[in-house]
């Protein structure tokens, strides 16, 4: 926990300096995201990216529920019930099969057939989103790599929804504040007719903390830090366990990763406390 | 030369107040969506363009269209088209202010709309798209009043328009090709991630623009002393054929490679446009009802007697025109959105008022096409009394 907390409050340093604009962070990672490439390319810049460890998740039913209710609550992101004409989100789950349906799963494991998995923008490497912007109102920061948005700019054109090929962002078809109950003045609401998606808690990371969604997970369901930083928390998971993306054939580079390892291979799994239903080896 | 769109008699003026009155509504649901939000269409966070945007990209084809008589007339020198150039670029004028219309009524946040220059972003192909359009706007405006002010007075057009005429041809054919890359350069839409987009909007543009041109033309003839000429209708027809047929080649192309790869992304989109998706058959009908019309104009267009007959050449002309508007004024955008990025299908259907505020706009560019006709045909003393 101790090392966890000290990596990530040098990286909450760094993106601080990155908020600030100039800094030599952004003068010498600057290269990454136009050759769509990331850890290698920019080995000296931080790169944000969280690993979603969809093994730990099938521990906790409602964990991923937390999530969504922390983030929209830290963000004001307003609830209209059941209108998903108008529906807002940062964050959501959908099942397995669905957040990576370009992957076809078939015969799946039993822990990973149906589960709810956490979708959010991926602040990709290479992002077509802040490509088509008319106006750079959305954008990718040089210093830490997440994909920004400007809502004092956006004309709300919607061209970056229409690019983004996750369905990571949802616009303002009316005024949000009608379907938020109560407003956490820490942060602002949004106006009508402007585009908004997750933007990695930047607000958050300046004051030192973590993410909320990854701050509800107490036992690293979420991980998050520099890919860059071949110590980092998500560069051990990545390199110990298997991890997929959503789309990654497009060469959008997306930063949020997925462990669907078995869950059996976590160390403090008895082998006999597998996920609830799971009945022993009956995965394909 | 304005002056002369502000008298006319009591028909002219009975018309006129018709469509105003059509205005007066869609302003009104306007000012409503202003209030509200684009909440009271029917887009949502699956499906962010829909009917505007298709109106916009219908119409990008209509404005560069104007490029099929002004290309014979100035390049190849052919007269028959002399008359008919001023309405092409007329309608040009009226079907670019629409577009841009459309994208405006489109917009969450109007009042910024500035930034785009504010802010220019060549990486953004609006960007480029509000240039040309912009740009040809520009154009077609200057042309048309110098060519028809000079043959006010009588007199032959400055030499210094030409180069610009002829920079209003390749001009014509980038509108609709940056409007076709909007949408063709998106890893997200397999529907319209195709190199035959670019190509396939010209096709249609040029046989749905043309035929617009030859009924308008008729019309025009109708209720005034103006005569295109037979030979400059037969030459339409002609034009509006070849592209109809290519257009109809294109759309095969387009399914070959779709259907025949059998990649599901890309099938799917044209399940959902066909035979409808999940229980989603929306646009099912309408879908075949465009290739009715299709089947049905190429039957009377390549056919000499029925394309040289002009009754039965408004027929065909009516059926390229709606057939093409099915196709791109309501399949082509709607398409690409279902199903959604995650395979999921999802519903869309304009509202009442967004079905409003698209009439009003068309309204729009019908009242600017009257009045920019009546000027020419004042002009040229071709008025009846
Ligand atoms: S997930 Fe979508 S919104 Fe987020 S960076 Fe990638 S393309 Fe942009
Ligand atoms: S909706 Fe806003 S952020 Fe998105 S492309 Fe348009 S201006 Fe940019
Ligand atoms: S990183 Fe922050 S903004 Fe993004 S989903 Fe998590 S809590 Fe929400």
């Amino acid at each position: 926990m101790d090392g966890s907390r000290r990596e990530f409050l040098k990286l909450a340093g760094l993106t601080a300096i990155g908020a600030t604009g100039a800094s030599s962070v952004r003068a010498s990672g600057g290269a990454s995201s136009a050759t769509g490439g990331h850890a290698e390319a920019s080995s000296d810049g931080v790169r944000l990216a969280m690993v979603v460890d969809l093994r730990k998740f099938s521990r906790d039913g409602s964990l991923a529920e937390r999530c969504i209710e922390a983030c929209h609550r830290a963000h004001n992101v307003p609830d209209f019930g059941d209108d998903p004409k108008n529906e807002v989100k940062w964050i959501w789950t959908e099942d397995f099969e669905t957040a990576f349906h370009s992957q076809e799963f078939h015969f799946i494991r039993e822990d990973l057939k149906g589960k709810p998995t956490l979708l959010l923008c991926n602040h990709c490497d290479n992002p077509p989103c802040t490509r088509v912007c008319p106006t750079q109102a959305t954008w990718k920061r040089d210093a830490d790599g997440i994909v920004m948005m400007d809502w004092h700019r956006c004309i709300g054109c919607r061209y970056c929804v229409v690019a983004c090929p996750y369905g990571s962002r949802s616009f303002n078809w009316k005024n949000p504040r009608l379907g938020l109950e109560d407003i956490d003045i820490n942060f602002p609401t949004r106006m009508r007719g402007v585009v908004e998606k997750c933007t990695f808690c930047e607000e958050r990371l300046a004051r030192g903390q973590q993410p909320a969604c990854v701050e509800v997970c107490s036992n690293d369901e979420i991980v998050f830090g520099d890919l860059n930083d071949p110590g980092s928390k998500v560069r051990q998971l990545l390199a110990e366990r298997m991890a997929i993306r959503r789309k990654s054939g497009l060469g959008t580079q997306p930063e949020v990763y997925y462990v669907i390892d078995d869950p059996r291979t976590l160390q403090e799994f008895a082998p006999a406390a597998v996920v609830d239903g799971a009945e022993g080896g009956d995965h394909a | 030369m304005l002056e002369k769109a502000l008298s006319g008699n009591r028909t002219y003026w009975t018309w006129i107040f018709f469509l105003l009155a059509i205005i007066g509504a869609g302003a009104a649901c306007w000012f409503w969506q202003l209030n509200v939000g684009l909440t009271i269409t029917g887009l949502s966070r699956d499906v962010v363009w829909g009917f505007y945007i298709a109106q916009f990209t219908f119409l990008v084809g209509v404005a560069a269209s104007a490029v099929m008589v002004v290309l014979p007339y100035y390049l190849h020198n052919y007269k028959a088209f002399g008359k008919m150039t001023i309405l092409g670029e007329f309608l040009a004028i009226a079907a670019v202010i629409m577009c841009m219309t459309f994208i405006f009524v489109d917009m969450g946040r109007p009042d910024r709309i500035l930034n785009v220059f504010l802010h220019p972003t060549p990486h953004s192909m609006m960007f480029w798209d509000t240039i040309a359009l912009g740009g040809y706007l520009v154009l077609n405006i200057l042309i048309s009043r110098v060519t028809l002010s000079s043959e006010r007075r009588g007199i032959a057009p400055p030499k210094w328009i030409r180069p610009i005429i002829i920079l209003s041809i390749p001009w014509a054919v980038s509108i609709h090709t940056v409007t076709a890359f909007l949408y063709a350069g998106l890893a997200a839409r397999p529907f319209w991630l195709t190199a035959i987009l670019a190509p396939r909007f010209l096709a249609s543009a040029f046989a749905a623009g043309p035929a617009l041109l030859i009924l308008l033309a008729l019309i025009v003839r109708r209720i005034s002393s103006f005569d295109p000429g037979r030979e400059a209708i037969n030459k339409l027809a002609e034009i509006v054929t070849y592209a109809m047929i290519l257009n109809v080649f294109f759309v095969a192309m387009e399914l070959f490679t779709a259907l025949y790869s059998d990649i599901p992304e890309h099938v799917h989109h044209f399940q959902f446009l066909f035979t409808g998706l999940e229980g989603n058959s929306t646009l099912a009908p309408w879908m075949w009802l465009s290739v009715l019309l299709a089947v049905v104009s190429l039957v009377i267009l390549i056919n000499p007697a029925t394309r040289r007959s002009e009754t039965t050449l408004i027929l065909g002309c009516i059926a390229v025109f709606f057939s093409l508007w099915i196709d791109k004024g309501l399949g082509m955008v709607i398409a690409g959105f279902v199903p959604n990025p995650l395979g999921q299908v999802v519903e869309y259907a304009p509202t009442l008022p967004e079905l409003t505020i698209s009439l009003a706009i068309y309204a729009g560019g019908v009242l600017i096409v009257t009045g920019l006709y009546k000027i020419a045909l004042e002009v040229r003393g071709q008025m009846k009394a």
